[in-house]
């Protein structure tokens, strides 16, 4: 692989996440992940969602005018969250209908948005494609983490299976409440920009 | 003797040591024992003979009393309800106390202080140990000396946690509290929100069923009902008028007295529940200048105002906005909070006006949680904790209002003139 196409890849994986470094798409990284297999589906949603909208905004990006760019990513994105979501409800109904509105809220996700506008516009398609598998998957390794977390800790379970015996059935794991409402994602996320700013001190804001 | 000692074994970890990555280990040991050796020599350098390690000194004597009803009070309230029916808690204590042949009787000072002290100790142990060793070890990473501020959060956070406390949840909370709550932001003086509180919060939030509800203030098992272990908050916000109408009850019997609540020989967290003893501090906090007594007296009047208000407009469905005012000042954690978390000098506004605001704003959201919202039926923790976050906005605009009076008056005085 070349080493550009490469860097466009796995950048947003560390580098500069999306999440961890740009902090955007907080709100859906905080509703859905308090499980895994919700955050996995949401991430599937969103790589697919963000790497078709960079394509498709990448190969019209010369015949889109400056004027009305936004409106015209913004019916594109609109088009392919509406897809995604029927998808989604044909094929797993039943997380489809636990993510409910946030999957129509992939719209409004600024990573995507920030995507089309600062990297699709300017490049060409296959890279456009490749930049947004790649900030996609910066998205789904926080959020994967982030369910992984909340998941074993508020509820003591992995993927809907019991991991860590709970104290009402006789275990010594007691769940912790704070895990499966809002702000314990935030903390968690928190944690995770700390330890990632930790090993990568460049990352840090400039006092 | 000691100090020859100390100056031999200190020398390893002194500048070019073997072992100087650990100095503020040993700084922290040395520092406790005898006041650090070294002065500020230079000219034009304020001395004051209040450091930080007597300030905390002098909140741990503020404590004195809610310590003395910590290890009281908790043992008596248990020892009350195994009188009237309920059953000691099956484990160690009970062993303990049963092998010193102590008993359970609610007459005797000993017996209530000893029980008292089975629950209280092992809580204020683990605070200290886990919490200190934090603070360790943020001391070694970042290189600095480990700060005498965690000695007073340490001693807090135990008086406001509930006797039956799992001491696992009191390691994980204070970790929540030390780690989150302060050295995320830089340590001690740095803090935006209170640690012990923020701790606290963490434990309501995390584990409600060990932290609210009425089986978890009063150290013995009531479960067959023959003791109440609702606080008496808690009946108020549920039952309200009832609750209420025994409160008058004359006799004692099974309502309270102010003069009983004021007291605070009743069921609650382990060092709140005795006004008496918050006043004690807010005293030797406000005599010595420690603890802001404008904020203390703002909050008063927050709940003065916010609790009369309520009593004028009342409710017919909320029973709860009938309870006169003052009696807010005398349940759950008011007085405790007031005296010695809102006080908090790093997470309170350091300008005088932006007190007074902070304070009032403390004492009305009080009344409106405990009152309005029927989920919480205590709200010292979570109105001190959000004037927290707003204390640096305050401070922000009572400085602006102060750069305009003073831009204002200057513009009065005739050219030249001033």
């Amino acid at each position: 692989m070349a080493s550009e196409t490469r860097r466009v890849l796995m950048d947003p994986l560390i580098h500069n996440n999306p999440i961890a470094l740009q902090v955007l798409g907080i709100c859906s990284a905080l509703a859905v992940t308090t499980g895994m297999q919700t955050s996995v589906v949401m991430s599937a949603a969103v790589v697919a969602v963000i790497a078709l909208s960079n394509l498709s905004v990448s190969l019209l990006r010369n015949m889109i005018p400056t004027n009305i760019r936004i409106i015209v990513q913004l019916t594109i994105i609109a088009s392919l969250v509406i897809v995604t979501d029927q998808i989604l409800k044909a094929y797993v109904y039943e997380i489809s209908k636990q993510l409910s509105v946030f999957v129509g809220l992939i719209i409004t996700n600024c990573i995507i948005m920030g995507r089309a506008e600062a990297f699709a516009m300017q490049n060409p398609p296959l890279k456009s494609l490749i930049d947004g598998i790649g900030n996609g998957m910066g998205y789904a390794a926080i959020l994967l983490v982030v369910g992984a977390a909340r998941e074993v800790f508020g509820a003591g379970t992995f993927w809907g299976i019991p991991v860590l015996p709970l104290a009402s059935e006789g275990g010594w794991f007691t769940p912790n409440g704070l895990m499966s409402l809002s702000p314990g994602a935030f903390f968690v996320i928190g944690f995770l920009i700390w330890i990632l700013r930790t090993f990568r001190p460049e990352q840090n804001e400039a006092e | 003797m000691l100090r020859g000692l100390l100056d031999r074994l200190g020398a390893p970890f002194e500048k070019g040591g073997p072992l100087h990555r650990l100095w503020p280990l040993w700084d922290a040991q040395d520092t406790f024992l005898y006041t650090p050796g070294k002065t500020t020599a230079g000219p034009s350098h304020g001395r004051d003979r209040l450091d930080m390690k007597r300030l905390m000194f002098t909140v741990v004597i503020a404590l004195a009393g809610t310590v003395a009803m910590a290890f009281y009070n908790t043992g008596l309230q248990a020892n009350l309800a195994i009188g009237r029916g309920a059953t000691p808690l099956p484990g160690w204590r009970t062993a303990v106390i049963e092998a010193l042949g102590i008993g359970f009787s609610p007459d005797s000072v000993l017996a209530a202080v000893i029980h008292g002290g089975l629950w209280y100790l092992p809580v204020l142990i683990v605070t200290f140990a886990v919490g200190g060793a934090w603070e360790m070890l943020f001391a070694i990473i970042r290189r600095h000396e480990v700060s005498e501020g965690f000695l007073v959060t340490g001693m807090l956070f135990p008086l406001i946690l509930p006797p039956t406390v799992p001491l696992w949840q009191v390691a994980l909370g204070i970790s929540f509290g030390v780690v989150v709550g302060k050295e995320i932001f830089g340590g001690s003086g740095f803090n935006i929100l209170n640690p012990a509180l923020t701790a606290r919060a963490f434990l309501f939030f995390a584990y409600p069923s060990d932290l609210t509800g009425d089986r978890i203030w009063i150290a013995a098992d009531t479960a067959p009902d023959a003791v109440s272990g609702a606080t008496w908050l808690a009946r108020f916000s549920l039952t309200g008028n009832e609750a209420f109408a025994e409160t008058f009850h004359p006799a004692g019997g099974p309502g309270i007295t102010a003069w009983d609540a004021f007291i605070g020989f009743l069921p609650g967290s382990m060092g709140e529940t005795s006004v008496l003893a918050c006043l004690f501090g807010a005293v030797v906090l406000a005599a010595t200048g420690i603890g802001s007594l404008r904020i203390m007296l703002a909050v008063a009047a927050g709940t003065l105002l916010m609790g009369g208000l309520l009593n004028l407009v009342g409710s017919d469905t909320n029973p709860f906005f009938a309870v006169p005012f003052w009696w807010h000042y005398l349940m759950g954690g008011w007085a405790f909070g007031t005296v010695f978390m809102a006080t908090e000098p790093v997470t309170a506004p350091s300008t005088d006006g932006g007190r007074v605001v902070y304070g009032f704003l403390i004492g009305v959201l009080v009344v409106l949680i405990r009152v309005v919202n029927p989920a919480y039926p205590e709200g010292m923790m979570l109105s001190i904790l959000l004037m927290n976050v707003f204390a640096p906005l305050i401070d922000h605009f009572a400085l602006r209002s102060n750069v305009r009076r003073r831009a204002a008056a200057a513009a009065l005085v005739p050219e030249g003139g001033g």
